[in-house]
C-alpha cells in the first residue's frame, strides 16, 4: 500500500514542491523524536523532576547543545520530550474535536431547517469568543492538567470542523448520488456516513494536518500562561515562559523551546499546504 | 441607504444580539455547570464550610440554574458584573481600569497590521514572483506559524535587550507621570493634553508589544491583499485605467486597492478576535497592565465573577468590531448585501 502511494500521481505532484518536502521532513523529524524520545534524548532522566545544581544555567555546549535550565536539566532532552506531550495533545484534541464537529456539521447541512439553525447558531456562539479566551475561560474553572487542557482546546476546536462539514454536506446533499440513495430508500445514517462523509474526508484530513500544528501552537500558548501542563512535565510552552523570566542572560532557556514549537508548527503547516494543493488538483 | 439596506442592518444587529445571548449562556454554563463548587474552588481547600456557605449565598449559588441565569442577565444589563473575589472591587470597575491599556495595544496592532500588511500585499501583487513577493510569502508563513508569545520573546530579546532601541516593559518609563485620564489610552490622552514627551515615551513603549501582536495579522493581511489585488489588476476597469495611461500610483490606490480591500476587511474582523486573545500572551511578556493580565490573574485565583466579566466584555467587543467591519464592507461595495457573507459560509 505504501508503495502504491509512492507511485501515485499525487505523490509525484507533492514531491515536486520543495516546500511540501521540507514540511514532510520536519514532521517526520518531530514525530520520530517524539516516538523515540527515550532513545534519542541525550539525558532521558532529565524529562522529569531531576536536579543537578552543579550544572545549572549553563549556556549551550557540546555536552548540552541547548544549554541547561535553572536546575541543571538538559534543555535539548526536555525539548525532545516536550514534542511527545505536544503531539499527544494534538492527536487527542483533534481525535475529540473532529468527530464531534464533523458529525454535527453533517447533520446540520443534510437536515437543514431547525436542526441547521440550532447547531449553526451554537457554532456561531463558540466562534464569537476569541479562541484562546474560550480555552482560558474553561481552564479557569478546571484544574490545570494535561487532560483538562485537551478538553479546553477541543471545546474551542470542534466548531471549525462543524462549519467545514456543514458547507460540504450542504453542497453534496444536492448531488445526484445522494438523491439516488434517497430514492432507493437508503437510511439516513447510511446516506450521511456511507455516501456524504467519504466525499468530505479529503478536505477534513487536509485540515487535520494543518491543524495539528495550530493545536500545538494554541496548547503551548495556554501552557505559556501557566494554564496547561504543570511542571515537572516537559512542555514547550511552559519552558518558554520559564525561560522568558531570565532574559536576556539565560536566553537559551526560552529561545530553543520557542524554536522547537516554531519548527513543529512550520512542518505541519507546509505539509498541510502541500496536501491541499495535491487534493485540489486531483479533483 | 435604501430600506433593504436598513432591514439587513437590522437583521445583522438582531443576529449579533442572539449570538451575544448565546455567549452569555455559554459562559454562564462553563462557570456553573463544570464539576466542583465554584465557591469552594474560589476559597481554596483551607476555607471552612461556613465561609463556603456564606459565599454560596452571596453568589446566589443555591438558587435553581435558570433563576441564577435570569439574575445574572438582569445584573449584567444594569452594568453590574458582581464583585471580584480577588481584588474585592466591582468587576466593572476593574475592567474599566484595565480595558483601555488592552484596547490601546490592540488598536496599535490593528494599525500596524493594515499599515504594513496592505502595502506589502500591493507591492507583492505588483511585482509578482519578484523578490518582494517571495519576501511577503516568507513573512506571511513566519507570521502564521510563530506563536505570538514567541514573537514577543524574540522581539524583546532583539530590540529591547540586544539593540536597546525600545524599553523592555510597561506602558511608560519610570518617573514619567501618566497623562490625565480622558480615554485611558495614554498615547491619545497625551496628545489631547499636549504632553508630547509623554506621548513619545508611550509610543516607544507600545511599539514592541503591538508589533508582536500584529505579526500574525500582518502576514495574513499581506497574503490576502496580494491575492485580491492580483485579481483586480486583471479586471477590465483597471486595464482601462492602464490604457488611459493613468499614473501607476493612482491606479494602485484608486482602482486596484479599493475593491481588493473588501476581503481584507472581512478577515480583519477575525484577526481582531485572535488579537484580543493573543493580547493575553503579549501582556504577559511585556508586563503590560491590561485586561488580559487581569484575566490571567482572575483565572489563576479562580475568581468567578472576574472571569465571566472579562470573557463577556471581550466577546462583546469582538461582536461590535465585526458589525463595524460588515458596515464598512457594505459602504465600500454597495453591491454587497449584508447577508452575503453569511450565505458564503
Amino acid at each position: 500500500m505504501i508503495a502504491a502511494v509512492f507511485r501515485s500521481r499525487g505523490w509525484y505532484k507533492f514531491r515536486r514542491n520543495p516546500l511540501s518536502m521540507v514540511g514532510l521532513v520536519l514532521v517526520a523529524l518531530v514525530v520520530l523524536m517524539a516516538v523515540l524520545a527515550p532513545l534519542v534524548a541525550p539525558y532521558p532522566e532529565h524529562a522529569g523532576a531531576f536536579v543537578d545544581f552543579v550544572n545549572a544555567s549553563q549556556p549551550p555546549s557540546w555536552a548540552n547543545p541547548f544549554g541547561t535550565d535553572l536546575v541543571g536539566r538538559d534543555v535539548l532532552s526536555r525539548v525532545i520530550f516536550g514534542y511527545q506531550i505536544s503531539l499527544l495533545l494534538g492527536v487527542v484534541v483533534l481525535g475529540i474535536a473532529v468527530p464531534i464537529g464533523v458529525g454535527l456539521g453533517l447533520a446540520a447541512g443534510y437536515f437543514g431547517g431547525a436542526v441547521d439553525y440550532v447547531i449553526m447558531r451554537v457554532v456561531d456562539v463558540f466562534l464569537s469568543i476569541p479562541p484562546l479566551v474560550l480555552a482560558m475561560a474553561i481552564m479557569g474553572f478546571l484544574e490545570p492538567t494535561l487532560t483538562n487542557g485537551m478538553m479546553a482546546v477541543a471545546a474551542m476546536w470542534w466548531p471549525w470542523y462543524a462549519r467545514l462539514a456543514y458547507n460540504m454536506a450542504r453542497s453534496e446533499s444536492r448531488e445526484g448520488y445522494v438523491l439516488a440513495a434517497e430514492v432507493i430508500g437508503a437510511s439516513t445514517p447510511h446516506i450521511l456516513i456511507r455516501e456524504i462523509l467519504p466525499n468530505c474526508l479529503p478536505a477534513v484530513f487536509t485540515k487535520i494536518t494543518l491543524d495539528l500544528g495550530f493545536v500545538i501552537l494554541i496548547a503551548s500558548s495556554l501552557s505559556f500562561l501557566g494554564l496547561g501542563v504543570q511542571p515537572p512535565t516537559p512542555d514547550l510552552g511552559s519552558m518558554v515562559a520559564e525561560g522568558a523570566r531570565y532574559l536576556p542572560d539565560n536566553w537559551w532557556m526560552a529561545v530553543f523551546p520557542a524554536l522547537a514549537i516554531l519548527v513543529a508548527v512550520l512542518g505541519f503547516n507546509l505539509l498541510g499546504d502541500g496536501l491541499r494543493d495535491v487534493m485540489d488538483t486531483d479533483r | 441607504m435604501g430600506p433593504s439596506l436598513l432591514t439587513s442592518i437590522a437583521r445583522r444587529l438582531w443576529m449579533s444580539l442572539l449570538v451575544l445571548i448565546g455567549v452569555s449562556m455559554l459562559i454562564f454554563c462553563i462557570a456553573r455547570v463544570i464539576p466542583g463548587d465554584p465557591a469552594r474552588i474560589a476559597l481554596g481547600p483551607n476555607a471552612t464550610q461556613e465561609q463556603v456557605d456564606l459565599l454560596r449565598e452571596r453568589l446566589h449559588l443555591n438558587d435553581p440554574l435558570p433563576v441564577q441565569y435570569a439574575e445574572f442577565v438582569r445584573e449584567s444589563l444594569q452594568g453590574d458584573l458582581g464583585m471580584s473575589l480577588y481584588t474585592n472591587r466591582p468587576v466593572v470597575t476593574d475592567i474599566a481600569d484595565f480595558l483601555p491599556a488592552t484596547l490601546e495595544l490592540v488598536l496599535f496592532a490593528g494599525l500596524l497590521m493594515v499599515a504594513i500588511g496592505v502595502p506589502l500585499g500591493v507591492l507583492a501583487a505588483r511585482h509578482r514572483d519578484g523578490w518582494i513577493d517571495n519576501l511577503v510569502r516568507i513573512i506571511a508563513l513566519a507570521g502564521v506559524v510563530t506563536p505570538t508569545f514567541v514573537w514577543a520573546v524574540f522581539l524583546m530579546l532583539g530590540f529591547a535587550f540586544f539593540l536597546e532601541w525600545f524599553p523592555v516593559a510597561g506602558r511608560l518609563s519610570e518617573g514619567m507621570a501618566a497623562p490625565p485620564t480622558i480615554t485611558g489610552l495614554y498615547t491619545l490622552d497625551a496628545l489631547i493634553t499636549g504632553r508630547f514627551a509623554t506621548f513619545a515615551d508611550a509610543v516607544t513603549h507600545i511599539v514592541l508589544p503591538a508589533t508582536a501582536l500584529a505579526m500574525t495579522g500582518i502576514g495574513q493581511t499581506a497574503r490576502l491583499t496580494r491575492a485580491s489585488v492580483a485579481e483586480t489588476y486583471d479586471t477590465p476597469h483597471v486595464q482601462m485605467a492602464e490604457a488611459y495611461g493613468y499614473p501607476e500610483r493612482r491606479i494602485a490606490s484608486r482602482y486596484a486597492l479599493r475593491p481588493a480591500m473588501i476581503p481584507t476587511l472581512t478577515i480583519l474582523g477575525l484577526d481582531f478576535a485572535a488579537m484580543l486573545g493573543n493580547a493575553f500572551l503579549v501582556e504577559a511578556v511585556f508586563a503590560w497592565p491590561g485586561l488580559a493580565r487581569y484575566g490571567v490573574q482572575a483565572i489563576l485565583h479562580k475568581d468567578l465573577n472576574a472571569i465571566v466579566g472579562t470573557v463577556l466584555v471581550i466577546s462583546a467587543f469582538f461582536l461590535i468590531v465585526n458589525i463595524l467591519v460588515d458596515l464598512t464592507v457594505a459602504w465600500l461595495n454597495p453591491r454587497i448585501r449584508l447577508d452575503s457573507r453569511r450565505a458564503a459560509r
